[in-house]
């Protein structure tokens, strides 16, 4: 993206950025790429981002980045209209790809967790479920993360505006901390971590900081969790303990749920 | 997404009454909608809509560990987590009767620093300063004052470098465990950090002069301001609760104050004093309870604005109370720096005891206070989180009732921004207030 270049505004992509059940930490990473902000906003006319902007818009999008999971009715129905205004729909974020840490209610009671929390639970309108965009609507690009990488972001841009596919990575973790040296939290301090079947984009952040990763870029393609689950069990984890090492940001990933409903 | 305009309803018989909606509250963070019920030319009522899906934080807490809690309440605010996990952690180490390494702790109030800079700076220059200069946003700011925006860019940058020195990322920072850090950072790190903190500095002292020369709606109201109070510090992770108003007790003591309910007429948990009262957190509150204790850099800054009552009695002055401590946490952050020796270990040892804690902290936008239960295997039987926003909910509808009638008259669009502009004075932070709820509108008498 050309620095100080200022397409006119027919030429540029209308980008909307919209959010539902969510932190706001996945938009606020477009905010966060301080170096290149400007740039974005000459090369993409923002239309919708309530988050940074007074205009308004209801569409169409070109791209329309999408954070958060499904989960009210009035968001089942809001994304089917949005998917209608939008060319490119893109899903950021653990709670958009996969219903994020409040997602947990899908394996549990949701009005026991509704009345937990709520002394007139029949003010509030929930679904049952929190669940990711595309179990409602088709999604064309999935950027994970909890959060979302700013790099990724960058190339997700780049891509849309040359007309091409992102380069988005697909192995895990456990291979990129292996390239960066880092002493195996695994095999050397016998802690648990998903880094062996966690898609990589953080950098291996937890690895390289002294923890075991927690899971936030959710399975890797074709994850063997099971497996993992197995050698945390050797490690002296209890069933409990292991199901809640999957049951973080992305316990609704299919891969990561399998392993919290076998051993819960 | 959108919201109605304005709509009148008469009713047989019925005084006429107004329905005011703003519609959708932009540069705020999260979702939220503010309705005005105008009747007979007078504001009966304000209300802030939040229709921010419930995500049921203090159930989702329920049967993890300290630090899995530390990790999950991050999640709570994208702009925040700092404070998120500040708070539980103080909480679950006062329980666990930790003792914490004073080099571990100064990282905490350096790591508050950090994220102090990062969301101040953007309230004030992305989403806040484009009012007082009649910009619908940032982004045709920059056209207009491009150099201005990129230097609060890079102070932003700086406050997110220094919260990811420490925390790895920026947002959802993963270094914060009971008792210390996984990882300190060694001298050197840090002091690779001093030449982008001391031209933060040199930008947040700009920052202060630059709001001095803005202009604020006239408005004057006599509010109960609350926040933390240390005895030789400006106020962070430890302290007493205080209030302009006499209020002084302990830092887990919260709920011997205050309580949160869900109101049917609203539809939202709000916080109020025990006797019913509103009051406001944030940065107005912190400079007016603490200005004795702001840096030395601050305090002069503070003083060469000449706006510490209007800080204390308009909320739209809160840009300046962001400002002077844009140039506090920068100049603390320098100092925590230049005086940092690495700890020989980088956490405490420690075991999980059962019991009832509670802790405060100051999050950017104000006290976010924790309380926790915790159980006999050391895991969480029931939590409490209390974030600013929705404690100053009920203060920020009090203050739009007294303003609201000063720009009925105006034409919509005008009345609008005016509202909006005071709305977000107060940085609400929508996506913190797990309690708030999807908010409908009804005439009473309809």
């Amino acid at each position: 993206m050309a620095t100080g270049t200022r397409r006119s505004s027919a030429h540029r992509p209308r980008v909307g950025v919209v959010k539902f059940a969510s932190c706001d930490g996945c938009q606020l990473t477009i905010l966060d790429l301080e170096d290149e902000l400007l740039a974005i906003t000459e090369s993409f006319d923002i239309v919708e981002f309530a988050e940074a902007t007074s205009s308004r818009s209801q569409g169409p999008f070109d791209v329309l980045l999408v954070e958060g999971s499904i989960s009210t009715p009035e968001q089942a129905r809001e994304i089917v209209q949005l998917r209608r205004e939008a060319t490119t729909l893109v899903a950021i974020g653990a709670c958009a790809t996969s219903g994020g840490i409040q997602a947990l209610r899908n394996l549990a009671d949701h009005d026991a967790f509704r009345d937990a929390v709520y002394p007139q639970p029949q003010f509030i309108s929930s679904l049952a479920t929190s669940t990711p965009v595309s179990a409602h609507v088709a999604v064309d690009v999935e950027l994970v993360g909890c959060p979302i990488s700013g790099a990724q972001l960058l190339e997700l841009l780049t891509a849309l505006t040359t007309g091409r596919r992102p380069q988005l990575p697909d192995e895990a973790v456990c291979a990129e901390c292996k390239r960066l040296g880092n002493p195996c939290i695994l095999v050397a301090a016998g802690e648990p971590c998903l880094g062996p079947v966690t898609r990589t984009g953080c950098g291996a952040l937890c690895p390289s900081f002294g923890r075991g990763c927690y899971g936030c870029f959710g399975p890797k393609e074709a994850a063997n969790a099971a497996s993992l689950a197995a050698w945390f069990g050797a490690l002296g984890r209890s069933d409990e303990q292991v199901a809640r090492e999957f049951a973080k940001f992305n316990v609704n990933a299919p891969a990561f749920r399998a392993i919290v409903e076998a051993k819960r | 997404m959108t919201h109605g305009m304005p709509h009148d309803q008469v009713h047989d018989g019925a005084p006429r009454e107004h329905i005011f909606d703003v519609g959708m509250l932009t540069r705020v963070e999260g979702e939220g909608s503010l309705t005005l019920r105008v009747r007979d030319g007078a504001v009966v009522q304000a209300q802030l809509g939040i229709f921010e899906a419930p995500r049921y934080f203090e159930r989702l807490v329920v049967g993890r560990t300290p630090d899995e809690v530390i990790d999950i309440v991050a999640r709570i605010c994208g702009i925040c987590p700092v404070a998120y996990q500040m708070s539980a952690v103080h909480a679950f180490e006062a329980l666990f009767k930790v003792q914490v390494d004073p080099q571990v702790r100064a990282l905490r109030r350096l790591f508050y620093c950090g994220e102090w800079i990062e969301s101040h700076a953007l309230h004030i220059y992305l989403l806040h300063a484009p009012d007082f200069l009649g910009y619908p946003s940032a982004i045709e700011l920059a056209r207009d004052h491009r150099a201005v925006v990129e230097r609060a860019l890079a102070m932003k940058r700086t406050g997110n470098a220094l919260v990811a020195r420490l925390g790895a990322r920026p947002i959802h920072p993963l270094t914060v465990r009971v008792g210390g850090w996984s990882r300190i950072p060694t001298r050197k790190e840090l002091q690779a950090l001093r030449p982008a903190l001391d031209e933060a500095l040199a930008t947040a002292q700009a920052t202060v002069d630059f709001v001095t020369t803005l202009t604020a709606p006239e408005f004057k109201r006599e509010p109960r301001l609350v926040s933390l109070r240390h005895p030789d510090e400006y106020p962070m992770n430890e302290g007493r609760i205080v209030s302009t108003d006499g209020l002084d007790i302990a830092i887990d003591s919260w709920r011997d104050a205050f309580a949160e309910d869900q109101v049917a007429w609203s539809n939202a948990l709000q916080a109020r004093t025990h006797a019913g009262e509103v009051y406001l957190l944030g940065p107005s509150s912190r400079v007016t309870l603490n200005a004795a204790r702001l840096h030395p850099l601050a305090a002069e800054a503070l003083a060469r604005t000449g706006l510490a009552e209007q800080i204390r009695v308009n909320p739209y002055w809160s840009i300046a109370a962001r400002a002077v401590e844009l140039v506090h946490a920068t100049a603390e952050a320098i100092d925590i720096i230049d005086g940092y020796t690495a700890p020989s270990r980088a956490y405490a040892p420690w075991q999980p005891r059962a019991g009832a804690t509670g802790w405060a902290t100051e999050a950017p936008r104000g006290l976010l206070f924790h309380h926790y239960e915790i159980d006999e295997r050391g895991l969480v039987a029931r939590a409490q989180i209390v974030p600013p926003t929705s404690q100053n909910q009920a203060a920020i509808e009090a203050d739009l009732t007294a303003f609201a009638p000063s720009v009925l008259a105006l034409p919509h669009a005008e009345a609008t921004l005016r509202l909006e502009q005071l709305i977000r004075s107060y940085d609400p932070c929508i996506s913190c207030a797990t309690h708030f709820l999807d908010l409908r509108i009804e005439p009473a008498d309809r």
